[in-house]
């Protein structure tokens, strides 16, 4: 179905099958019970979780396929952001206009910071690319204040134009962000028993064209040009003497990449209009970097998985405080709880980026191929356990689902 | 006129004459092989052949165009594939998708945004690169991680990716090098039944005796960056200059 | 004239900075060829070695003062730190006011200990692995670094001050003939300089004057060699992590009074680093000084108002304008030698 072999249309309507599930899946707990706070099924959190997911998948596109590290990626992610922002000021609140255009300016930008860039490999390209992000977001905050608000960021206001909109509602208020009327921000809320789930406009709007770009990256994955980048990244000199020009296939990796980000930054731009220098910061970059690893750079699945990951547990660790530990470990004796409770303090709360800084050394130390290897590990352990100890079939190079 | 002729070629490295006026034809559908002790301007020689060094004077005509400065996927794109001293091949890829590559690369030219064809739907590609696989007996290992062949399979390989293009011009460096006396005679099988089975010109940069006088039509004999001789196999063997420029001369 | 001068004077703090991390960027690029990029974490320990010093000396016991009454007409709580109860008054305070320049001698083992302990325990299961590995893990390292730091001692800059005999400024255009308070300069950014140009030659020095330093060089023009030598390479690399982690740090301590250290220091100072690593020529020592010295400056120019009115915005981004410009017409950098981390 879709061009896609039956294994991989299989992935495609799992995972969609899973986002449109969503609002029900990550609310398994019902709202007041002590679990709650592990719910995930709120709005907000879930279009971070497609959102991110977008970008990573577009990050993956790049380094997972060619083995460019790229440093700079946040720089798209904030131009969409920008590009969406002055649409809803410009032109309308309908969020078409504000995508297309965030997706075409990080097209171009990408275009350019590619072109240059992708004349060094290695360190140099990460180094070079880097440069570019930090250029773009000490601008944003120093001469581009006009365009991009500098420290405050840009919002839109009552006195924003919108040609095709109305500058304000009947109320008085600003309008919001709406596809054809749909606002993003309305939620529908179903309660059932104890239980609450809220669907968001948003939230599907974002899922649906996360699933898109999922689609897109496996047509990539399984296509001529898709093999071409995995052999760039395997070894460029024979790639050349086979008679192809590595250079435009890096630079459309690079560009679709960026457009990518562009789109993900477009999408938090429709569902909070709002944009800020600090999303094109280099640690932002470095936000991305993580989500691939983590989930398994090079593998399909392993992108939205690493961007998922992240995000909740950073909502979760965020959340917890002293006191959740203590309930948590009353069970044991008084001087053992106080004990746990403080080697789990430095690990939660504002502890969060430490945990995430651990978890990510540990998986390049040990499981370089991300959280996909893990679950390939487990399942290779069950079907030892199950089956007899077959000698090991000889190595297969197909990517990983 | 030949398939690749080197006319006055003459390149220097500082004070080092790597190559002086070296002139030489190579003819349509010989195997010709180039040898010379160390130093004698082999590498540099393969090197102006495949633009990666520009020559002080002279020029390289290959099949009525100019080789000179051409990035090496031109080189290739024009009909020149390549053999390394060591196997180039992608060893992240399976076998199949290494013979894919040059198959794509020979029908698309050197960029094409192929990104919604799916590789397993290129039915007409896949059956030629198969083909190949089979011609080189390596059709059952076609799924195997590249990277995890054995070392004379690698090489196996790589010209399966060369041939699957049907390069006018097949230029191997040191096919051999490094390799046990059972691989080099499995190489030099190879080579004798591509030759065998399909018109083919090939020009082999070696110093292996054993592998030039088993498989050249012709040789050229390179010494401190001339050509000394060039003749048929029967005619080197024992020609005094040749002697003389591998063992030295007893007076000086 | 006077303007020019001081606006290079200006860029000489910083540029020690950058010199004294690229350096050691350097020392363990070429040596060891593993790119860090916990290298700035390195440097913000060091300033927070200085940050420690200074809160162990002021360790203090409170005494009620029973002469003494505060607003309330309780008896005043007197702080008084242990050394200055050990030491007497004057010593007890002036090594208090010392801090900064005493935790050199506290930084150098602390963080060579740092350094051996991130080279055995990490770095060195990494020297096989692809460049990419070594720039993620020793990011996630940085990150980690940066955390604990932060969890001990907050997010917040922590004014860590110079001796009092070097507070305040001088004026320095006067000693070399201009006009009074044309130039005026701190003196803890002078002496900054001076120990970074102190610490540059004892590195060279080292380098070139010690057998262990010969060994570097040659392990830096030709490491498969020298391993091919017999000599024991693990040992010296070891070593070498350990002095770059000194360099770094001292260089962390001795910044601490020009900008109260916080915790995210270490990841400004590193992306700067690594651009003069690259503008230098990666692999070069004295590519990586130059470079550092000359991009600080130009950094210092480039924030002149003269400038800043024709080119806005262009003291934001110079330091990366020339990088890029370098990469692009030299790819390696202006002293970078051949085939160093080319693919």
């Amino acid at each position: 179905m879709f061009g896609l072999t039956k294994k991989d249309t299989l992935l495609l309507i799992v995972v969609a099958i899973l986002t449109m599930a969503a609002p029900f899946l990550l609310n398994p707990f019902p709202s007041g019970s002590a679990m709650a706070q592990f719910n995930a099924g709120y709005p907000d959190l879930m279009q971070r979780f497609v959102i991110y997911g977008l970008f990573a998948i577009g990050f993956n596109l790049l380094f997972g396929l060619t083995g460019y590290l790229s440093f700079g990626h946040a720089a798209f992610l904030g131009v969409g952001s920008y590009s969406a922002v002055w649409m809803f000021k410009l032109l309308s609140m309908n969020v078409i206009p504000a995508i297309i255009l965030s997706v075409i300016v990080a097209a171009l930008f990408s275009l350019l910071i590619g072109f240059i860039s992708l004349r060094r490999s290695g360190i140099y390209f990460s180094i070079l690319t880097l440069a570019f992000a930090q250029m773009s977001f000490n601008l944003a905050y120093s001469v581009l204040t006009p365009i991009t608000n500098g420290e405050t960021g840009l919002q839109i206001t009552l006195d924003d134009p919108r040609i095709l909109g109305v500058s304000r509602t009947e109320s008085g208020g600003i309008p919001v962000t709406n596809l054809f009327g749909a606002e993003m921000r309305s939620t529908y809320e179903m309660h059932v028993g104890s239980w609450l789930f809220q669907f968001n406009t948003g939230y599907y709007l974002c899922a649906v064209l996360m699933l898109l770009g999922f689609y897109l990256s496996i047509r990539i994955f399984r296509s001529p040009f898709g093999m071409m980048l995995r052999a760039v990244k395997s070894n460029q000199n024979r790639l050349r003497y086979t008679g192809l020009n590595t250079k435009p296939y890096t630079l459309a990796a690079f560009v679709i990449s960026g457009m990518y980000a562009g789109l993900a930054g477009g999408l938090l731009a429709c569902m909070d209009p709002l944009a800020g220098a600090e999303r094109m910061q280099w640690t932002a970059s470095g936000e991305v970097v993580l989500m691939t690893i983590l989930g398994g750079a090079g593998t399909l699945l392993g992108p939205v998985l690493g961007a998922g990951f992240i995000k909740y547990f950073e909502n979760i660790f965020s959340k917890i405080n002293d006191t959740i530990l203590h309930q948590w470990f009353s069970a044991l004796p008084d001087g053992l709880e106080d004990a746990m409770v403080f080697l789990v303090h430095p690990f939660i709360g504002k502890g969060w980026s430490l945990t995430l800084g651990i978890t990510f050394m540990l998986v390049v130390i040990f499981l370089p191929g991300g959280l996909i290897e893990g679950g390939q590990r487990i399942g290779r352990l069950f079907r030892r356990r199950t089956a007899k100890p077959a000698p090991d079939s000889a190595p297969s190079s197909t990517p990983a689902e | 006129m030949g398939l690749l002729d080197i006319k006055n070629v003459s390149k220097r490295f500082g004070g080092l004459k790597a190559l002086s006026d070296v002139n030489l034809s190579i003819a349509e559908g010989t195997v010709h092989a180039i040898i010379g002790p160390n130093g004698a301007g082999k590498s540099t020689l393969l090197n102006v052949l495949v633009g990666k060094l520009i020559p002080d004077t002279g020029s390289v005509m290959f099949d009525g165009q100019s080789v000179l400065g051409r990035a090496p996927h031109e080189i290739n794109q024009m009909g020149i594939s390549r053999v390394f001293q060591t196997p180039e091949i992608f060893g992240d890829l399976s076998v199949l998708e290494n013979v894919l590559i040059p198959c794509f690369a020979r029908r698309d030219g050197p960029f094409r945004m192929h990104a919604f064809e799916t590789v397993t739907n290129e039915t007409e590609m896949v059956e030629m690169a198969e083909q190949m696989l089979g011609d080189v007996h390596m059709l059952e290992k076609r799924k195997m991680q590249a990277s995890a062949l054995s070392r004379g399979d690698k090489r196996r390989l790589e010209m399966a990716m060369c041939l699957v293009q049907q390069p006018k011009l097949l230029l191997l460096d040191e096919p051999t090098a490094g390799m046990a006396r059972a691989d080099t005679n499995n190489t030099i099988d190879l080579l004798k039944e591509i030759k065998a089975t399909r018109p083919i010109t090939m020009a082999i940069i070696e110093h292996d005796m054993h592998v030039v006088f088993s498989l050249a039509e012709r040789i050229t004999v390179l010494a401190q960056g001339t050509p000394l001789v060039e003749d048929i196999p029967a005619k080197i063997k024992g020609h005094p200059k040749v002697m003389e420029a591998y063992l030295g001369t007893a007076e000086v | 004239m006077d303007a020019i001068l001081l606006q290079v004077l200006n860029g000489l703090d910083k540029g020690s900075a950058y010199a004294l991390i690229a350096l050691g960027l350097t020392l363990i690029f070429g040596t060891l060829g593993v790119v860090n990029f916990a290298h700035g974490a390195l440097f913000m320990l060091g300033a927070f070695c200085a940050v420690t010093l200074q809160k162990i000396l002021t360790i203090s016991f409170e005494v009620v003062d029973p002469t003494r009454l505060d607003f309330l007409g309780n008896p005043l709580k007197v702080k008084t730190p242990y050394v200055v109860s050990w030491f007497g008054e004057a010593a007890g305070n002036g090594i208090i006011a010392w801090s900064v320049p005493l935790a050199i001698l506290f930084a150098i083992p602390v963080m060579i200990a740092i350094g051996f302990a991130m080279e055995r325990g990490l770095i060195k299961h990494f020297y096989k692995r692809p460049h990419a590995d070594q720039i993620l893990v020793t990011f996630g390292l940085a990150i980690v670094l940066q955390e604990i730091i932060k969890y001990f001692f907050g997010a917040n800059p922590i004014p860590t001050p110079a001796p009092p005999a070097f507070t305040g400024s001088f004026d320095f255009g006067v000693l070399l003939g201009f006009d009074p308070n044309v130039i005026i300069y701190p003196y803890w950014r002078l002496v900054y300089f001076a120990f970074s140009a102190v610490i540059i030659g004892c590195v060279f020095a080292f380098l070139q004057f010690t057998t262990f330093g010969m060994v570097v060089r040659a392990g830096m023009a030709d490491r498969e060699t020298v391993g091919l030598l017999g000599i024991n390479i693990d040992k010296r690399f070891t070593i070498m992590f350990g002095l770059a982690a000194a360099v770094a740090g001292v260089a962390g301590v001795m910044y601490a009074p020009i900008n109260s250290p916080n915790y995210h220091m270490g990841m400004d100072f590193l992306v700067l680093s690594f651009v003069v690593v690259v503008v230098g020529g990666m692999g070069s020592l004295p590519g990586a000084v130059l470079a550092g010295f000359l991009l600080g400056i130009l950094e210092s120019f480039a924030s002149m108002n003269e400038i800043k009115s024709i080119l806005p915005g262009i003291d934001q981004i110079i330091i990366y304008l020339v990088a890029i410009i370098i990469l692009l017409t030299r790819p390696r950098g202006l002293m970078g030698r051949k085939g160093v981390m080319e693919d």
